[in-house]
C-alpha cells in the first residue's frame, strides 16, 4: 500500500531474461538446429532433414531406454507419493519436535546431487560400504555392480531416500493450514481415523499432491546425476535411462545429431505427459 | 440430553500460572438443567470459550469435575462425550453431498442405513434443507454450510448437549435473523440441551433462556434475558447489555435518597449498605424520562438511529445517555427524571439490595 | 471532492460494479451499506486505484485520476483484518507513512503522538502489533491512516473482527477522529444499524449497484425502492401486499388498515406496503387502532425488548415490541399497525408513497 511508485523495477528483471535467453532459448535453439543436420567434424554441416528422428524412433536402443524411464518413474512415484503422505501424517503439528522434524525431513534436499550418487555408491559397495558389506555377511547375494535388480534397488531406494522429504515437505504445509475445528468437528462425528484421512486431509492436500506429482515425474524422468555416479548405467545398460544413454550418445560417441535428435524428443515427451497430467488433475477438480 | 453439572471448575492454562493463582477461568460451580438453552456472553478473554472447551473435553480443567446427568465426564475425550458443536467458521465435509454430511455421525456409528435414511431426511426437513440435499458441500455459501453443520449437530438423537461457538460470526445480518429464529424453533422442537457461546448481546438474549455473563474470568451474573436488562447484579453486566449500557455515577446514599453533585434523587427502597467502599447510581438510558421540571441536565447531542433517538447528556459533570421512541420529541428546558423502581445501588460494582 | 463517473468493472464475464455514478464532498463520512459480495469492496479498490475501472472516469477534485495506480492517489485503507507491521513497535507501525514520504523526524514524533492520544494508544506505543489485543490492533491501523492526513480515507468493515462492546466505542469515536481532517470517508459495513449509528450519507448496494444514495436518516426512512428498503432494515423489513379501495387497504376481501394521510396520493390498486418491525405493537395505541389477524411462529426476548415472528398471510413477519411479550407459537392473535410509517412500492418495486423527510 505504502511504496514508491516507479518503472525502475523493470531492470532488476533483465539479468534474468539474460540468463534465460542465454541458458534455455540460445541451446535449445543449436539443440534444434544439429538435430536437422550431419557433421564429419571441421565444423562442415549438411542438411539431414528428420533422418535422425526416424533413425531414432526405429532404433530398438531408444525404446529400451524410454522403457525403462517410464517404469522408473512409475515406481518412484508409487513409493514417494504415499510415503510423503504417510510421513507428513505422522509429523507433530506443534511444540518442540516441529523444527526438529523439518530439518530432518530437509536434510537430504540439501545434499547435492552426485554427492547422493557417491554417498550411495560407497555405501552400497560389498568391500568398504556399510550397506553392501551387511547385507553380506547376513548371506544376501547383494551387489549392484553386477546384479541388475540390485542396481535397481540401489538406484530407487537412493531416490526415494532423497525426494520423498520433498512430497512430505509439500503435504505437511497444507495439512497445518487445516483449521483444528475440523478435527474436533471430526471427532464428535465420530468418524475414524480413515475417514480423518479420506474427508477432510486429503480433500485439503489435492493441489499439493498435484504439484508433488508433477515434480516428483519431471525430476524422476529426467534423472540422472544419481545413476550415473553409481551404476554409471549398468550393469549392462540396466540402468541406462534416457539421459543417460543420451550424454552417452553425444559426448561419448559424439554423435550431435542423433542426440540433438533425441533430447528434442525427449522434451516432447516430458512435455506432453505433463501437459496430459496437469490437465487431467485440473479438469477433475474444476469437476468438484 | 444431558443436565450438566460443572462441580467446582477452575482452570490455568500452565502450571505456573496456576501457582501465581492466574486463572483464565476462576471457579465456577453451577447445574445446568436438561433441555436448557444456556448462552455464555462475554468480551474476548472473558474465558467463555475456555469454559466451552471444558466441556466439551478439548480442555481438562485444572480443578473440579464436570457431569452429563450425574455421570463423571471429566476424564473422558471429546469424542466419548457424545456431544455435538457448532463452529464460529462452518466445518463441512466439502468432497460429500449435503445429504451424506448428514449422515456422516450416523454411519461412523454403524446405524442401519434404513435408520440413517429416516432420520436424515426429518432433519433436512426440519432445517429446510431438503431441496439441496443432493448438492456437494463445495460452493455453497457460509450461512447454507453453517446450516449443514447445525443440521449435523441435530442428527443424532441421543447427544448429551449441543455447543456452539459463535456460530453466526460469518454470517450476513439479514440470514442472521433467520438462523437465529430458527435455531430457536429447533430447540423448542428438539429439547436438546445447547450451550451457545458468544460477544454479542443480542444473540445470547434472543437464544437463551438463561444468559451466564462472564467477565476477567468468573461469572457475574447468570439469569434470564429480563433479569440481566432490569437487575444487573454487576456494574459490568449493566455496561455489557443494553446499547447504549447502563449509566453508572458516583453517588452518595442517605436512606432513600441518592445524592449526586447536590442534586437528590427518590429511590424505592433503602439499600442494604454495609457503609463501606465506592457507592455507584446504576440506572439504564431507557427508564430516564425527558420532561420539564427535571433533574438539570445539558444536552450535547440527538443520535437519530431510525427507530430510537439517543439523547447523549451530561448530568452533573457525568455522562448520561437517554434513550428515546423514534416519534418522541425532546420538550425545550427538559430535565431528566430516573424511574425509581429502575435505579439499582452498587458498593464496589456489585448491587446491593434494598428494603422496602 | 472525489467523482465517480460512469464507473463499471468487469472480471471476465462477471459484472462486479454495473455503471455507477457517485460523488462525494470533502470532509463528509459516507457509508456503503449491503451485504456479502453486494460489491462495497470492489468499490472501494475502484476508488482507491487499486484496480482500474473497465470504463468511466474517477476525478478527485476535478483532476482526472482513473489510470493513476494507488501510489499516486493520497489514498488510506483500514481493512477488516487487522494490517499492521507485525515486527515494528505500534510507534514506528503509526509513524511508517510519514517516514516513507520522508518527513522530519520532530514533525513524525508530533504527529505520532498525537494519533496515538486520540486513539487511546498512548501507553502501548513501544510494544508491538502481536502482543496487542484486537481492538487495540484496529487502533493502531486507524492511527496509521489518519497521520498519513490521506484526502480519501477507506475504511472496509474496521469493526468486523471485534467485539460488540468495543465495536460500540469504536464506532463513537470514528466520526469525531476524522470530523476535523477534511478528508472524505468511505465506510463499508453489513450493518443497517451501524450505518445509522455513523449517520453522514449512506449508499445502498446490491448485487454491484448502488441502489440510493442519499444523508442516512433519510435513506432509511424514504427508500426509493423496495430493494433498498429491504438492505436498509434490521430486523428484517415488513412486506404486505395489497390493494387500495378508496380511503382503505385490502388483503383480499379482508380490511387491512386505513390509508394513512401521507399515502393518500397513491393510486387504486394493488400495492406493496413495507413497514419497520418496531411499527407492530401487541396492543392497541393512540395511533394503531385497527386489529390485523396473524399467526406466531416463536418468540424472542431480548431484556428490553422482543422480537415476535409472526406469519401473515405467506409473508413472514418481525414485530420488535418494548419490553417483554412471550407468546406460545401457532397461536392466533391481533397485531396493531402504525400507519404514519408506512411505504408504499409499485408492482416494480419503485418507491411511490413514503413518510415525510426527517428533520434536521
Amino acid at each position: 500500500m505504502e511504496k514508491t511508485w516507479n518503472n525502475k523495477a523493470w531492470f532488476m528483471v533483465l539479468p534474468v531474461l539474460v540468463l534465460v535467453a542465454f541458458s534455455a532459448v540460445i541451446p535449445l535453439m543449436t539443440v534444434v538446429n544439429y538435430s536437422v543436420q550431419d557433421t564429419f567434424g571441421n565444423n562442415e554441416f549438411f542438411w539431414n532433414g528428420t533422418q535422425w528422428f526416424t533413425d531414432l524412433l526405429r532404433s530398438q536402443r531408444f525404446w529400451d531406454s524410454l522403457s525403462r524411464n517410464l517404469i522408473f518413474s512409475g515406481i518412484i512415484l508409487a513409493l514417494e507419493i504415499p510415503l510423503g503422505i504417510l510421513i507428513a501424517l505422522n509429523m507433530p503439528k506443534k511444540g518442540a519436535w516441529v523444527s526438529v522434524c523439518l530439518v530432518l525431513m530437509a536434510l537430504p534436499l540439501l545434499v547435492p546431487w552426485n554427492v547422493v550418487g557417491t554417498i550411495w555408491q560407497i555405501f552400497g559397495r560389498t568391500d568398504i560400504g556399510l550397506f553392501g558389506y551387511v547385507a553380506n555377511a547376513l548371506g544376501f547375494d547383494y551387489n549392484y555392480v553386477q546384479d541388475p535388480v540390485d542396481a535397481w534397488l540401489t538406484v530407487i531406494v537412493m531416490d526415494v531416500w532423497h525426494w520423498t522429504s520433498l512430497v512430505v515437505l509439500l503435504c505437511y504445509a497444507s495439512l497445518v493450514s487445516i483449521p483444528d475445528a475440523y478435527y474436533q468437528a471430526a471427532k464428535i462425528d465420530g468418524a475414524s481415523r480413515l475417514a480423518v484421512f479420506r474427508y477432510i486431509q486429503l480433500p485439503k492436500m489435492r493441489r499439493v499432491l498435484t504439484i508433488a506429482i508433477l515434480l516428483r515425474f519431471m525430476d524422476s524422468f529426467m534423472i540422472y546425476t544419481e545413476p550415473f555416479v553409481v551404476t554409471g548405467g549398468g550393469p549392462g545398460n540396466s540402468t541406462t535411462f534416457l539421459s543417460i544413454d543420451l550424454v552417452k550418445m553425444a559426448l561419448g560417441q559424439f554423435d550431435l545429431g542423433p542426440a540433438a535428435a533425441m533430447s528434442i524428443v525427449y522434451f516432447l515427451i516430458i512435455l506432453l505427459f505433463s501437459w496430459v497430467f496437469y490437465t487431467v488433475m485440473t479438469a477433475s477438480d474444476a469437476q468438484n | 440430553m444431558a443436565r450438566i453439572t460443572l462441580d467446582h471448575i477452575r482452570h490455568a492454562y500452565s502450571p505456573e500460572a496456576e501457582a501465581r493463582g492466574d486463572y483464565a477461568l476462576k471457579e465456577v460451580h453451577h447445574e445446568w438443567e436438561d433441555g436448557g438453552a444456556y448462552a455464555l456472553l462475554g468480551p474476548s478473554g472473558c474465558g467463555k470459550t475456555t469454559l466451552l472447551n471444558i466441556i466439551s473435553g478439548l480442555i481438562r480443567p485444572s480443578g473440579g469435575r464436570i457431569a452429563f446427568n450425574g455421570v463423571d465426564v471429566t476424564d473422558l475425550p471429546t469424542e466419548a462425550r457424545n456431544i455435538a458443536q457448532v463452529f464460529q467458521f462452518p466445518v463441512v465435509y466439502d468432497t460429500m453431498t449435503v445429504y451424506d454430511n448428514l449422515a456422516f455421525p450416523l454411519r461412523n456409528r454403524h446405524v442401519p442405513e434404513a435408520q440413517v435414511d429416516k432420520r436424515v431426511r426429518e432433519i433436512l426437513a426440519m432445517t429446510d434443507l431438503e431441496s439441496m440435499a443432493k448438492q456437494r458441500a463445495r460452493g455453497l455459501t457460509a450461512d447454507q454450510k453453517q446450516k449443514i453443520s447445525l443440521a449435523r449437530g441435530l442428527v443424532r438423537a441421543d447427544v448429551n448437549a449441543i455447543l456452539f461457538d459463535e456460530p453466526l460470526t460469518v454470517i450476513d445480518p439479514h440470514l442472521k435473523w433467520m438462523l437465529r429464529s430458527q435455531l430457536k424453533q429447533l430447540h423448542r422442537s428438539s429439547g436438546f440441551t445447547m450451550v451457545y457461546v458468544t460477544h454479542d448481546q443480542t444473540e445470547a438474549l434472543t437464544f437463551a433462556d438463561k444468559v451466564v455473563v462472564m467477565y476477567e474470568g468468573e461469572i457475574v451474573q447468570i439469569g434470564t434475558p429480563t433479569e440481566l436488562f432490569e437487575r444487573p447484579s454487576h456494574t459490568f453486566v449493566g455496561y455489557f447489555i443494553g446499547s447504549p449500557g447502563m449509566n453508572v455515577m458516583p453517588a452518595a446514599v442517605q436512606g432513600r435518597t441518592a445524592v449526586i453533585g447536590g442534586q437528590e434523587i427518590a429511590l424505592a427502597g433503602t439499600p442494604k449498605l454495609g457503609g463501606e467502599g465506592r457507592i455507584e447510581l446504576g440506572i439504564r438510558p431507557e427508564f430516564v424520562r425527558l420532561e420539564r421540571g427535571g433533574l438539570p441536565i445539558s444536552i450535547d447531542k440527538v443520535e437519530d438511529i431510525g427507530r430510537q433517538k439517543i439523547v447523549r447528556a451530561r448530568f452533573a459533570g457525568h455522562p448520561l445517555s437517554i434513550v428515546l421512541d423514534e416519534d418522541q420529541d425532546i420538550p425545550a428546558d427538559a430535565g431528566a427524571r430516573f424511574e425509581p423502581g429502575a435505579i439499582g445501588i452498587y458498593a464496589n460494582s456489585w448491587r446491593v439490595g434494598m428494603e422496602a | 471532492m472525489l467523482e465517480l463517473r460512469n464507473v463499471s468493472k468487469r472480471v471476465g464475464k462477471d459484472m462486479h460494479i454495473h455503471p455507477t455514478s457517485l460523488t462525494l464532498q470533502r470532509g463528509t463520512l459516507n457509508v456503503l451499506l449491503g451485504p456479502t459480495l453486494s460489491g462495497k469492496t470492489s468499490l472501494m479498490r475502484l476508488m482507491a486505484g487499486l484496480d482500474r475501472p473497465t470504463e468511466g472516469a474517477i476525478l478527485f477534485d476535478g483532476a482526472d485520476v482513473t489510470g493513476a495506480p494507488v501510489q499516486k492517489r493520497n489514498v488510506a485503507m483500514v481493512y477488516q483484518q487487522f494490517i499492521n507491521y507485525p515486527l515494528l513497535t505500534v510507534y514506528e507501525n503509526i509513524a511508517s507513512p510519514m517516514r516513507i514520504s520522508g518527513a522530519d523526524a520532530s514533525t513524525i514524533d508530533r504527529e505520532v503522538r498525537k494519533a496515538a492520544e486520540i486513539l487511546k494508544l498512548t501507553p502501548y506505543l513501544e510494544r508491538t502489533p502481536l502482543n496487542l489485543s484486537g481492538g487495540q490492533q484496529q487502533r493502531t491501523a486507524l492511527a496509521r491512516a489518519i497521520v498519513k492526513k490521506a484526502s480519501l480515507v477507506l475504511l472496509d468493515e474496521p469493526l468486523a473482527n471485534l467485539d460488540y462492546k468495543l465495536r460500540e466505542e469504536l464506532r463513537d469515536e470514528l466520526p469525531k477522529i476524522f470530523a476535523e481532517s477534511g478528508a472524505i470517508f468511505v465506510y463499508a459495513t453489513t450493518e443497517p444499524s451501524e450505518a445509522l449509528l455513523l449517520g453522514g450519507n449512506t449508499a445502498t448496494m446490491s448485487e454491484g449497484r448502488i441502489t440510493q444514495f442519499g444523508r442516512t436518516i433519510d435513506v432509511y426512512r424514504r427508500p426509493a425502492d423496495l430493494l433498498t428498503a429491504r438492505t436498509f432494515a434490521d430486523p428484517p423489513l415488513n412486506i404486505a401486499q395489497v390493494v387500495r379501495r378508496g380511503g382503505q387497504f385490502f388483503v383480499g376481501d379482508r380490511l387491512f388498515v386505513d390509508v394513512p394521510a401521507h399515502l393518500s396520493g397513491i393510486p387504486e390498486g394493488p400495492v406493496n406496503i413495507g413497514f419497520q418491525p418496531h411499527h407492530l405493537f401487541p396492543a392497541a395505541t393512540a395511533h394503531a387502532k385497527q386489529p390485523i389477524a396473524v399467526h406466531t411462529a416463536i418468540s424472542e426476548i431480548a431484556g428490553s425488548e422482543s422480537f415476535i415472528h409472526i406469519d401473515f398471510g405467506s409473508e413472514r413477519w418481525v414485530m420488535l415490541a418494548r419490553g417483554v411479550h412471550e407468546f406460545e407459537p401457532d397461536l392466533d392473535m391481533q397485531v396493531y399497525l402504525d400507519t404514519r410509517h408506512l411505504m408504499a412500492f409499485d408492482a416494480a418495486g419503485r418507491a411511490i408513497g413514503a413518510p415525510a423527510p426527517a428533520e434536521g
